[in-house]
């Protein structure tokens, strides 16, 4: 099964239950597209990119803060 | 999804645009976005001098990578916040950005020069670290451009920031702020550089997406003491607008540059005097920073049941000092007359 990892606020792997376009993934997810970016390995991968079974893909906020 | 100029695979999409783009015309997208900024703006030229405000994040390394591909004379100042492995990581990923690409990198340290570091003041002056932060950092731009002669200073403040900046000055009806909101802050005699924010047409889902496929090793992390800032609040709520409605953040910003800005031009009446300790321009006595390094150093308001913590400000080292500096990748150079920002 496809796998998502995410490093922030921690480190997790999420196993999805199947093959899924990246889009779905991020919404059951509850993931707003616009405020991170899907890497698998040294690509960028849009919303409509299906991830196959052995698929591990990172997903990277991309919002910083503060005050400067 | 293809790429709207060559066909290829896409790797961004760039839904306000309703476009997408393959690695390598995303990079001439990016490059295209950063120089219709600069031209339209007439932010600077190439042969002036740009100071480049690296933090060790996506948006400024970003910044930074464009303008020395862009063919710009630009070297970065990079300011050491002491805000524990945080900054440590933050500074040796910005070193090894300079190093790699042989550009001048000058950095203070707020800590060896003022004996201060961001935490030690929000411990001691109850001030939420965001603020302090800022203020050093402002102060410490701007003075150093100043002082070594730079033409402007640019910012990596991207379309999230700004947007997300205006409607926080909306909510609170901040005429004064919403007067001096512009991609471009015009020097002053009194002291203050030339300011540029040459990303305010890019999101930070176009900054991250450049630094990745550019290969910039940045910051992923979040700085600790933004955890919960308002600034985040705000951008979240743009980006719920923005899923519902592709474009909705850079029409926001855009058309108040455009159409509403110039209603709140008067609300900006500001007489800058030189600080009567560093010199620098502000708009009071003393300027914003040096009451910021004393009160961190003697707080007024000793936390209840707590003993302050003792600064470590080297005793030859009052506020008004020049900065302490490390310059790599080209010889120190001498400080010119003192001028900077107000801070207040």
């Amino acid at each position: 099964m496809p796998t998502i990892v995410t490093r922030i606020p921690k480190r997790q792997e999420i196993p999805l239950a199947g093959r899924r376009q990246v889009g779905d993934a991020l919404r059951e997810l509850g993931i707003t597209p616009e405020t991170v970016i899907v890497i698998k390995g040294n690509r960028l991968l849009t919303r409509d990119v299906w991830l196959e079974e052995d698929d591990v893909v990172e997903v990277r906020p991309v919002i910083s803060g503060g005050g400067a | 999804m293809k790429c709207t100029r060559c066909r290829g695979e896409a790797w961004v999409e760039v839904r306000r645009h309703n476009a997408a783009y393959c690695d390598g015309c995303f990079v001439r997208y990016f490059h295209d976005q950063v120089a219709r900024a600069i031209r339209g703006h007439q932010m600077f030229g190439h042969s002036q001098r740009v100071l480049v405000a690296v933090s060790g994040g996506k948006d400024s390394l970003a910044l930074w990578d464009a303008l020395i591909e862009l063919g710009y004379q630009a070297d970065g100042l990079y300011v050491d916040l002491g805000i524990g492995e945080y900054s440590g990581t933050s500074k040796t990923l910005t070193q090894q950005f300079a190093a790699a690409r042989n550009q001048t990198l000058h950095i203070v340290d707020l800590d060896q020069r003022y004996g201060v570091t961001i935490p030690l003041i929000a411990d001691q002056t109850r001030r939420a670290p965001c603020s302090g932060c800022g203020l050093a950092k402002r102060y410490l731009f701007n003075r150093y451009a100043a002082e070594h002669g730079y033409d402007v200073l640019a910012t990596g403040h991207n379309l999230d920031d700004e947007a997300a900046t205006l409607l926080g000055n909306l909510m609170t009806w901040q005429t004064s702020y919403l007067a001096r909101q512009h991609p471009v802050l015009e020097a002053e005699e009194a002291g203050l550089v030339r300011k540029v924010k040459p990303l305010y047409r890019l999101t930070e889902h176009d900054t991250a997406s450049y630094a990745v496929i550019r290969g910039l090793e940045y910051v992923v992390e979040e700085c600790p003491n933004a955890v919960g800032a308002r600034s985040i609040a705000f951008k979240e709520a743009l980006n719920l607008l923005e899923q519902r409605s592709p474009g909705a953040k850079q029409t926001f910003l855009l058309g108040f540059l455009e159409k509403g800005r110039e209603a709140f031009s008067a609300d900006d009446p500001h007489q800058l005097r030189p600080c009567s300790e560093c010199g620098q321009p502000t708009t009071t006595e003393r300027c914003a920073f040096c009451r910021l390094i004393s009160e961190t150093h003697q707080p007024s308001r000793p936390r209840r049941g707590r003993r302050p913590r003792k600064a470590r400000r080297p005793a030859d080292a009052p506020a008004s000092a020049p900065d302490a500096v490390a310059t790599i990748g080209a010889e120190a150079e001498e400080p010119a007359p003192s001028k900077a920002a107000p801070t207040t």
